[in-house]
């Protein structure tokens, strides 16, 4: 029996000293109509080997492309040791730290990963993780509402050019409590946010607003202006951020005269694999005063009875297993195991390797956008400042072109980029182009041969 | 020591960085970062000596018997991490197209089939993250279906008061009250009260089945006919569905939508708290609402299936999206993995062999002298006992035998938990614990009973085997310290 230890002699013996017949006779509890029928729809199992077997035929299907596609989950290099060391069965198989005494290593573990997050955003006190970026943002959203004493606003700002799935995220979850996202209007030009139409807000309270850095077409915003504004006007400032990206660009913690409140993000580019959008992690920090108000885990460093240094679950009172009904949010796991990875990423590469992964990133993509300027039927539209991700206009008025072009470098083995098309009347027929440190200069090559003659190709079927 | 306080200034992985000396002339020096962050200065041997070092002070499965009620820490298969891993799923994009995704999808696919066929509900959705994720995603579908009815009235979910904190918490993150209702003295739920609860405000009812306190629900279909004749739908709180798998379906006890949790049930690591997974599960009428994205399939005239996701564009009154991409991608993966290597029979065998274990292990503590919460009820899956007696005549309470169990190379069961039995220990050995652990385990409980018998300040002072004694719960909150700094 797959992972079911039971020899007959077992079973003969348990069902003894229970005082029953058979196993059958421990649901008799249970009223006799209700008992399930055979599960006629799972179909019989399979050992190890034929499992392997199923799977790796499924896993090629999946294999081989090279791929320009960020637009939130980023392809960096992992270090053998990260994954090598996580899989151990000690941080692999063990749960929640309840038993403190117990879970010593996964505790300090995630008190090193919280300070580098603090380190890393400026801020002051960051939890153990939520559980993606998207999520997360919601999360920071409500913190936002609580947290807000001067304003008694449900309704918080949001930068257009924040990733449109977050947005969705973002709406579909905190829509159930009454709460309103107002989204501000994106510069065509820049494709930053508008700040033009800051003057639009002058009467209107918000509890927050959010802005990303880099925002969702990789350009860089205002942060110090716009941080600035925000809280001038009474709203917290959630930064939402690419943790890669913080090694080179001024962290949260500093923008404008009093730096961000809270500091959001995806955790994936920090040693965890795309692996089709998960487990990542969502990053969360802040500032001390609003530690309350933090949802999630939090770990602390205590001492033992003998003096000695420990670490222990702390602030729980915020949270479901002891509030209930008031807690900061329902939440009661972390993604300690993505966390961990993240955690001895961080390590292996230090600041300054954190710093050289988001440099060479960046160069390569310039790199690749400066190159494609020669391409017939193209047009840029990042203009100004970005970080490892561009956006490129197909000059074509047919509807569809750009989906075209990308499923022809699909069939050439080139994921090409992120179709915008749907999301903003100004982004017909754009493509968000993701280049990070892990392409060589002959996959910059291979992808311009494959744009242009996806471009050919499909010009010459319309 | 802290990996900060290790290492030397300008040490890193040096083979890990890219080599060049990159080009960032084109960004604006305002923007850049002026103060590097303090981060560890190690070597990559100096990292993983750290790292591993600190795996070995963690209780884990894979080291020690974990019979943590409620959380299922059953073995998670090596073959299902190592499938996960094979480069085709690892290195997939979560925005790559359909034609390179045939793969992943298949899995995704075949897990909602059999996700439904062991819930006997109408339809599936893998997106949500975790189980408190899938209770939100479960209450907003109920928010959304009475809403789709202008059934407006509706502003109460009901709970007994054994429930998981989640549960309450989920209902307030949907914008609900919360209307706690009694359980009786032997593990059911209070009907009268329930009865005398409902109405029109009524939105719906979470209840987990077995219950919090180890039993199962035996009036379940008088529960279900009295809020369904309110105007309510029943969620069911997947936690427990390890119990019952195979031997009785949510959906045929009259359930509309339930969470499971893929880490607890089928296998998935537990990772040090997390990643979870929670996909949900419904009924028809509850279908249309499902959060996105899905898997759906399609064949054509040879018979080739051909997969694809279903967004909000194909299914506009689902709730929504939950996470950027597809949830714990990875985890729906590795349950698929473990549903298919137990096979029908396998998950059917998972009901019956949890419930043999805790029964078991019930009666054999019962045999020694310990106190059964329920001593008149069958276990199910995990059972509760109550130090009770040891805390008031001894002076040695639960959290003392959990902390001298540790010493015993054993992790304790969750204490005080469910809230209202006093003094409690929830065990939860799971089926795939061989009788010689559960027996180490009673052996163990019956030494320490004696040690609190003649030695009871050695046993309040435990542990004494593990890396810290008792640490200052007190001191961590007051004087908070949550990141490190120079």
């Amino acid at each position: 029996m797959p992972f079911i230890p039971h020899t007959e002699q077992d079973i003969e013996k348990m069902l003894d000293v229970i005082g029953v017949a058979s196993i059958n006779d421990l649901f008799d509890e249970i009223p006799t109509h209700l008992r399930a029928k055979p599960l006629v729809g799972v179909p019989d199992g399979l050992g190890e080997m034929d499992m392997m077997r199923l799977l790796s035929d499924r896993a090629q299907q999946d294999e081989g492309a090279l791929c320009f596609i960020g637009a939130g989950a980023y392809e960096h290099h992992i270090p053998a040791a990260v994954w090598d060391v996580t899989m151990r069965g000690e941080f692999l198989t063990a749960y929640t730290p309840y038993q403190a005494e117990a879970s010593q290593g996964t505790l300090q573990l995630v008190y090193e990963y919280q300070s580098m997050i603090c380190q890393l955003t400026a801020m002051d006190v960051s939890n153990a993780s939520l559980y993606d970026g998207a999520s997360g943002l919601a999360e920071s959203v409500l913190m936002s509402i609580r947290a807000n004493r001067k304003s008694k606003s449900k309704k918080v700002l949001f930068a257009g050019t924040v990733h449109p799935l977050y947005q969705k995220v973002v709406t579909d979850i905190v829509s159930n409590q009454g709460i309103e996202i107002e989204v501000m209007p994106i510069d065509p030009e820049n494709l930053s946010v508008d700040m033009d139409a800051l003057k639009d807000y002058a009467e209107e309270d918000f509890a927050a607003l959010v802005i990303p850095q880099p925002n969702f077409f990789g350009g860089l915003e205002s942060v110090d202006h716009l941080t600035d504004w925000a809280q001038d006007k009474g709203m917290l400032v959630i930064g939402l951020v690419n943790p890669t990206a913080l090694a080179l660009f001024n962290p949260p913690g500093e923008w404008g005269q009093n730096g961000a409140d809270i500091a959001v993000g995806e955790g994936q580019p920090l040693g965890i694999p795309l692996a089709s959008g998960g487990p990542y992690f969502g990053f969360i920090a802040c500032k001390q005063k609003l530690v309350r108000q933090m949802p999630g885990r939090i770990i602390g460093r205590t001492v033992d009875l003998e003096g000695k240094e420990g670490f222990t679950l702390t602030l729980q009172a915020r949270e479901q297993h002891i509030r209930r009904s008031k807690a900061t949010s329902n939440i009661c796991t972390n993604q300690g195991l993505a966390v961990t990875a993240a955690t001895i990423y961080l390590t292996l590469l230090g600041f300054e390797g954190l710093s050289r992964v988001a440099k060479s990133s960046h160069q390569n993509a310039r790199q690749l956008l400066l190159s494609l300027s020669d391409v017939v039927g193209l047009k840029n539209r990042t203009k100004s400042a970005f970080f490892h991700e561009f956006v490129i206009q197909l000059e074509s008025d047919a509807e569809g072109f750009a989906a075209a072009v990308l499923g022809n470098m699909a069939e050439q083995g080139i994921l090409g980029g992120f179709n915008l098309t749907e999301y903003g009347t100004d982004l017909k027929n754009c493509i968000l182009v993701c280049v990070t440190e892990v392409k060589t200069e002959n996959d910059l090559a291979l992808y311009k041969s494959a744009l242009v003659r996806a471009i050919e190709e499909v010009k010459g079927e319309c | 020591m802290l990996i900060f306080k290790k290492g030397s200034q300008g040490r890193f992985a040096t083979s890990q960085a890219p080599k060049k000396v990159a080009d960032i002339a084109d960004l604006p020096e305002t923007m850049l970062r002026k103060k590097p962050a303090l981060m560890p200065e190690v070597s990559e041997l100096q990292a993983v000596r750290h790292f591993t070092n600190l795996s070995r002070r963690n209780f884990s499965i894979d080291t020690q018997f974990y019979p943590l009620g409620s959380c299922t820490m059953k073995y998670n298969p090596k073959g299902a991490q190592r499938a996960a891993a094979l480069p085709g799923f690892i290195n997939r994009h979560p925005l790559a197209p359909e034609s390179h995704s045939q793969g992943y999808l298949a899995c995704v696919y075949d897990l909602q089939n059999i996700l439904k066929e062991v819930t006997g509900m109408a339809g599936v959705s893998l997106s949500p993250m975790a189980g408190a994720q899938g209770e939100f995603a479960g209450v907003a579908m109920i928010k959304a279906y009475h809403e789709s009815r202008n059934d407006h009235a509706r502003i109460e979910i009901i709970v007994p008061e054994a429930a998981h904190g989640t549960n309450p918490a989920t209902a307030v993150m949907c914008g609900y009250k919360v209307k706690e209702i009694p359980v009786l003295a032997n593990g059911d739920v209070d009907l009268a009260a329930l009865k005398a609860a409902v109405g029109p405000q009524t939105a719906g009812i979470m209840m987990t089945n077995p219950s919090t306190c180890g039993v199962f629900e035996r009036q379940i279909e008088e529960i279900a006919e009295t809020v369904h004749d309110a105007g309510g739908l029943l969620y069911y709180d997947g936690a427990n569905l390890n119990a019952i798998l195979g031997q009785v379906r949510p959906g045929d006890m009259g359930f509309d939508v339930l969470h499971m949790n893929l880490h607890k049930t089928f296998a998935t690591p537990h990772g040090g708290g997390g990643p979870g997974s929670g996909p949900v599960a419904v009924g028809k009428r509850l279908l249309p609402f499902l959060p996105t994205p899905i898997a759906g399939c399609e064949s054509d005239e040879s018979g080739t299936k051909r997969y694809h996701w279903i967004d909000q564009d194909k299914l506009p009154d689902s709730i929504g999206r939950l996470s950027a991409f597809m949830g714990n991608a990875g985890i729906i993966l590795r349950a698929y993995i473990y549903a298919i290597l137990l096979g029908r029979e396998g998950l059917h065998r998972v009901g019956e062999f949890s419930t043999l274990n805790a029964n078991y292990m019930a009666v054999l503590l019962k045999n020694a002298g310990f106190e059964l919460a329920y001593k008149d009820r069958r276990a199910t899956h995990e059972f509760i006992i109550t130090l009770n007696r040891q805390a008031k005549n001894l002076g040695v309470n639960a959290m003392d035998f959990a902390k001298r169990l540790l010493d015993y190379g054993y992790h304790a069961p969750t204490t005080y938990f469910p809230l209202l039995i006093p003094e409690c220990f929830l065990i939860e050995p799971t089926e795939t614990e061989s009788i010689d652990e559960l027996e180490g385990f009673v052996e163990a409980m019956i030494a320490i009973q004696k040690e609190a018998e003649n030695s009871p300040e050695m046993v309040k002072g435990a542990p004494f085997t593990q890396p810290v004694r008792r640490l200052d719960d007190v001191k961590a909150a007051r004087e908070l310290d949550v990141s490190f700094s120079e």
